[in-house]
């Protein structure tokens, strides 16, 4: 596995979305690779400080309908 | 000098999430903070002649908001007059407006987790401000909202692997940007 792919595997592991053997293939990269150790432990802290901030974000839907009202107001 | 100039077509992308979580810290209530921000963007459409440029265009539409915030707190308060709650000084040698001093201040709540969440999240905003507009948003409805790979390639037209280079990318810059004071 190359140092690519591994950072790549661990961030989707990051959202649950990394197969058992990408997991698996990841894991045996970072047996030798520091670099990829690194990026992993630096990883699962940005995770960890996302779920510790808690914060939200407004949906699709009504970011749409904002800008829709701003639109409408600006070409008033 | 530099004068920063305001582009209100960009306010939903740029600033909308920043201002929700600004104000759910302080309403605690979606559908409320929703109403309020959107006030908030109609009223600095009228008041535009006023931005002087000093501030950035993000302080300049806090401000607008935290008076608004205040007027909801105010018509809050004034439902309650039966139960004979004043949100204000009782005492005639404490100056000043208590709701105002409550907002104005930063570091107002007891909670010692809320002070964190609030100032790890405005350094979260401030490191996602760095980013292109389009990757913030893929990120942030990746990592807040937990939306699946499938649902946002479709609603910005990107295929998986798309998606997972922005992903690398904005994981990688957030790292660096949050490096010194939250690892």
């Amino acid at each position: 596995m190359k140092c690519e792919d591994a950072g790549q595997v661990c961030d989707k592991n990051q959202y649950k979305e990394a197969s058992f053997w990408e997991k698996l293939k990841l894991k045996v990269h970072l047996l030798y690779c520091r670099t990829c150790r690194e990026y992993t432990k630096k990883n699962d802290k940005l995770s960890i400080v996302f779920k510790k901030s808690n914060l939200k974000i407004m949906s699709l839907h009504d970011k749409k309908n904002l800008k829709e009202q701003i639109r409408q107001e600006i070409t008033k | 000098m530099f004068k920063n100039q305001l582009k209100p077509n960009l306010w939903v992308d740029k600033y909308s999430d920043y201002l929700f979580n600004f104000t759910i810290i302080k309403v605690n209530d979606s559908e409320i903070a929703k109403d309020l921000i959107s006030e908030t963007f109609l009223a600095g459409l009228k008041s535009k002649d006023n931005f002087k440029g000093e501030a950035s265009e993000r302080t300049w539409l806090t401000s607008i908001l935290k008076r608004k915030i205040i007027d909801h707190y105010r018509k809050i308060n004034s439902n309650k007059v039966k139960a004979e709650v004043r949100i204000t000084y009782s005492d005639e040698e404490s100056e000043g407006d208590w709701l105002e001093e409550q907002l104005s201040d930063p570091y107002d709540k007891n909670a010692e987790d809320l002070i964190l969440n609030t100032e790890l999240g405005t350094a979260i905003h401030n490191c996602l401000d760095n980013l292109n507009e389009k990757h913030a948003l893929i990120f942030k409805m990746k990592t807040i909202d937990n939306f699946d790979t499938e649902t946002i390639c479709k609603e910005f037209d990107i295929s998986p692997s798309n998606l997972w280079v922005i992903i690398h990318r904005v994981r990688k810059t957030m790292i660096d940007c949050l490096n010194q004071n939250w690892f």
